[in-house]
């Protein structure tokens, strides 16, 4: 065969992973806002920025998670074996939001408070241990005898802790820019000078990772400055700085949509970066993608339906954002 | 730190696991249940309105959307939850059967999952946005989404129970016919069973709360149409739930005769049976794994082979047959069978029951009918979990049955981390998904008022999300 279908499917685990930090995430950071917004009205238009669409995005995860179920499925068993306490705390934070979005409206007031902290809450510990994981898995998933060793608290050390900062920054400043997008007059104005403190904050994160990870790492140092990754690496310093100056430029002169545009590249350029330095393996150290993959009849299988299915798919979500487009403002509700 | 070998209150690593896995299935089974069969409601009273403009139809659409919203979201992120599950606990059991059980998860993902969510918004959120057509499909969409994603799973669950089209190769399951593997022989019985659950469980929840409602004086247009529909719902699918069931016992009977001998309490080697007596129905017994027989029971002769063999004097095979570490927890399937058949049949009496009153005009006004109806209103959740603790439990100590045994298929982490994973569980469903159940019934306790849609604000102090009230207030 002239493709390779392994490379083609974690080309699409690699796309959905991205879709899902794209979408989820500004839903996460819209909950972890809720801390600088304490108005009843604002919160609930915050909340219905994403009311319609926060299903939808959250599904990307599930895609996720049986895409490397289906096509990895030694990757599937291993990472989530080796990240278990992350992972389910990741998922009971998911858990407190997702209930928020239709509790928080049914609740007696004096229970609304209850949702209020769970949005807030559950959105935080979500981005949070997405992130000790996501630094825990660069770290490396160090196996003996094909099996998992260094314990159920591996995630407990400063990488892997800072990188869950480093997500919950990150999530919140796209959070904000989906808010500048999205609502007008006071509200927005808030956004502005809170996306202004929140992208100096990831950019001091971004360099810190930038330097801690080939510091603390070997592997990826040695990944990092050897032909030919250093040349698609290289122009990554200045592309973020770039990024970084238009997004400034572009909250000061009150551009409603670019913010937005400009944050979610941000985000992207990182994550290139960490495919980057992971490429083409799995399970890092040591295990490739063809190491974990699954029989080949089953990524067949499933590669025949994957293909057809998620172009419709990113049609009608389309659709459905084209519906919900426009400001959301209190008075009127929706729009 | 504990290793896997040790235990906490008795419990090993792989009983935790187990606890973990039913304890978070139970819950999430539970809301699927109704939203398959919420969403299909909802898509008849929505096809009714706009084709006979009744606004009682409308009324009743915007009245259980509410419900449905609530119930999907705890369906949302409990089903989350066991989709990361397989990988977190069952790690084995995933890189041995991943091959067969992801790409099914995976079209569940595709097909289902991404069709509920992308319309669901326009469907709960949607009313002023787009046409009454956009609107009638998208809520089309999310009923079919549902019903899709019921069939993937049960095609990956039935796998598990009749495995097929597949080989081993290097100690994984390779999948050599696909087509073999989604219609294995159990498949097409526990799909029309599960769906038949779904409808039958949804009707006794609405049927429940409309006959609630009317027995509080609060009789109104729209609960009586709640408890007309719900009632012919019950009248026909309980019978043909009950026929599908015996057919599904069969088929058990044919690829796992261990599970049924359980579900049975029957326990005689074939080759030693008095063929000339026939297997007796065993009405309630207390069956004993470790003596090998029940300790007490109350028999009735024939019925057994009559159901099982369709002859008088029909044999099986009992659980001495199989080897003692192949026998599932024979009083655990025993009773749970027992629960199950008993509310199906209660329900086929009060399918029975509703046809008669209706007939005598009488349904909206026997107050021991509707208060029957009211109690009944739980059952089918209960049989729905009684049914799937029979189907897991019997398939036990198989994981993949006949193919892997569950004790092989967990991930080596040690008690205390599950442990604690599982108290976290524990401790959150019962705090969130209890909290969600209060809402649920606030919600139900209210009649459908006229124009329910039309208002901006709810009543009795429950707000409705802002974007709902104003879509429907912000017209002119
Ligand atoms: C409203 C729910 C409901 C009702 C009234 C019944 N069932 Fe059921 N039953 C289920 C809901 C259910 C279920 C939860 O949907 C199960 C679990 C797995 C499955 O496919 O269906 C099930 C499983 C199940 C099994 C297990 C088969 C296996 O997995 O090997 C058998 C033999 C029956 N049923 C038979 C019956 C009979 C004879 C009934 C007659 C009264 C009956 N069921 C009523
Ligand atoms: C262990 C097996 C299961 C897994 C891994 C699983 C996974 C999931 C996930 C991830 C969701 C959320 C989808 C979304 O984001 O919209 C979900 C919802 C759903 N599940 Fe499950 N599920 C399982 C068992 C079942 C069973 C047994 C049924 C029914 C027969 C079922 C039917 C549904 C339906 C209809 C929905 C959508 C409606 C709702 O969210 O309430 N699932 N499931
Ligand atoms: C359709 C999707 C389902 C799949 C793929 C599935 C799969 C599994 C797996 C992998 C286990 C753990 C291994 C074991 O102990 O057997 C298990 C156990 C169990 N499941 Fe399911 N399950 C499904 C649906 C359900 C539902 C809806 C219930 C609802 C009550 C349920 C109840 C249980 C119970 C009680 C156990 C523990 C059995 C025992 O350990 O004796 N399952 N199932």
């Amino acid at each position: 065969m002239s493709i390779d279908i392994t490379i083609v499917w974690a080309a699409i685990i690699f796309f959905g992973v991205m879709m899902y930090v794209v979408m989820d995430g500004f839903d996460l950071g819209i909950g972890m806002l809720y801390l600088f917004v304490p108005k009843r009205e604002d919160r609930d238009v915050m909340m219905n920025t994403v009311a319609p669409v926060w299903d939808g995005n959250e599904t990307w995860l599930v895609l996720g998670g049986a895409g490397l179920f289906a096509a990895f499925p030694r990757a599937y068993a291993v990472l989530l074996s080796a990240l278990y306490l992350p992972l389910i705390l990741m998922l009971l934070g998911l858990i407190f939001r997702g209930v928020a979005f239709e509790f928080r409206f049914k609740a007696p007031d004096v229970e609304r408070h209850i949702w209020d902290k769970a949005f807030f809450g559950g959105s935080f510990v979500a981005a949070f241990f997405q992130g000790v994981t996501l630094g825990t898995y660069i770290n490396g998933i160090k196996l003996t005898n094909g099996e998992y060793t260094a314990g159920a608290f591996a995630w407990v050390a400063p990488f892997p802790l800072f990188a869950g900062l480093g997500v919950v920054i990150a999530y919140s400043l796209l959070g904000c820019c989906w808010l500048i997008w999205k609502t007008d007059e006071s509200l927005q104005s808030r956004m502005r000078e809170l996306a202004k403190k929140l992208s100096w904050l990831i950019l001091f994160n971004i360099s810190v990772i930038s330097i801690w990870t080939p510091l603390s790492n070997q592997e990826i140092a040695h990944r990092w400055f050897t032909m030919p990754n250093i040349l698609w690496l290289s122009p990554m310093p200045i592309l973020v700085a770039l990024t970084m100056w238009k997004l400034s430029r572009a909250i000061e002169h009150k551009h409603e949509l670019s913010p937005f545009i400009y944050s979610l590249c941000i985000i992207f350029l990182g994550y290139i970066g960490l495919g980057i330095s992971v490429w083409p393996n799995i399970i890092p150290p040591d295990i490739s993608i063809w190491q974990a993959a699954a029989p080949i009849e089953s990524q067949r299988f499933a590669l025949v339906g994957t293909v057809i299915i998620i172009p419709i798919i990113l049609i009608y979500t389309a659709w459905s954002y084209y519906v919900f487009r426009g400001k959301v403002r209190a008075e009127d509700g929706y729009h | 730190m504990l290793t896997a070998q040790e235990t906490i209150l008795g419990f090993n690593a792989l009983d935790f696991a187990r606890v973990q896995f039913a304890f978070t299935i139970s819950f999430h089974i539970v809301f699927p249940a109704l939203t398959i069969g919420l969403a299909s409601y909802l898509a008849v009273l929505e096809g009714f309105w706009l084709k006979t403009g009744k606004q009682v139809y409308k009324d009743l659409y915007h009245y259980w959307l509410k419900i449905f919203g609530v119930i999907f979201g705890m369906g949302v992120v409990s089903g989350l939850v066991m989709s990361y599950q397989f990988g977190t606990n069952w790690g084995s059991f995933s890189e041995f059967a991943g091959g067969v059980t992801g790409p099914l998860l995976a079209y569940e993902v595709l097909t289902a999952f991404f069709m509920e969510a992308g319309f669901l918004g326009v469907m709960m959120f949607g009313w002023n946005r787009v046409g009454r057509g956009l609107h009638f499909f998208a809520t089309l969409m999310v009923t079919v989404g549902t019903l899709i994603s019921m069939t993937w799973i049960i095609a990956s669950n039935s796998w598990m129970q009749t495995p097929q089209g597949f080989s081993i190769v290097n100690n994984i399951v390779i999948p050599t016919d696909w087509w073999a593997i989604v219609f294995n022989p159990s498949f097409p019985y526990r799909l029309v069973h599960m769906a038949m659950a779904a409808f039958l469980a949804t009707s006794l929840f609405v049927g429940a709360s409309a006959a609630w409602q009317i027995l509080r004086k609060q009789d109104t247009d729209a609960g009586r149409v709640m408890l007309s529909m719900s009632m012919w719902m019950l009248m026909f699918v309980a019978p043909l739930q009950i026929l599908a069931g015996d057919m599904h016992g069969l088929n058990t009977l044919e690829y796992q005769p261990a599970k049924i001998a359980a579900m049975e309490g029957h326990w005689e080697k074939l080759s030693e049976a008095k063929t000339d007596k026939g297997m007796p129905l065993v009405l309630f017994a207390i069956p004993s794994q470790t003596q090998e027989k029940n300790l007490f029971s109350i028999e009735i002769p024939h019925v057994s082979s009559l159901i099982l063999t369709h002859s008088l004097n029909g044999q099986i095979k009992g659980l001495k047959d199989f080897a003692v570490e192949d026998r599932p927890n024979v009083n655990v399937l025993f009773w749970s069978f027992r629960i199950m058949v008993a509310l199906g049949s209660a329900m086929l009496l009060a399918g029975l029951a509703s046809a008669y009153l209706r007939y005598k005009k009488q349904l909206y006004t026997s107050k021991i009918f509707l208060w029957a109806i009211t109690l009944m209103g739980p059952t089918g959740l209960i049989a729905i979990l009684a049914g799937w603790i029979t189907t897991e439990a019997g398939r036990q100590p198989w994981v993949v049955y006949g193919v892997m045994r569950t004790k092989d298929a967990v991930s080596l982490h040690d008690v205390s981390t599950l442990a604690l994973s599982l108290a976290l569980f524990v401790f959150v469903y019962i705090f969130v998904f209890g909290i969600g159940v209060a809402y649920v019934l606030r919600l139900i306790r209210k009649p459908p008022v006229t124009h329910e849609g039309d208002e901006p604000i709810g009543h009795d102090n429950i707000r409705l999300p802002v974007a709902i009230a104003s879509e429907f207030g912000g017209r002119s």
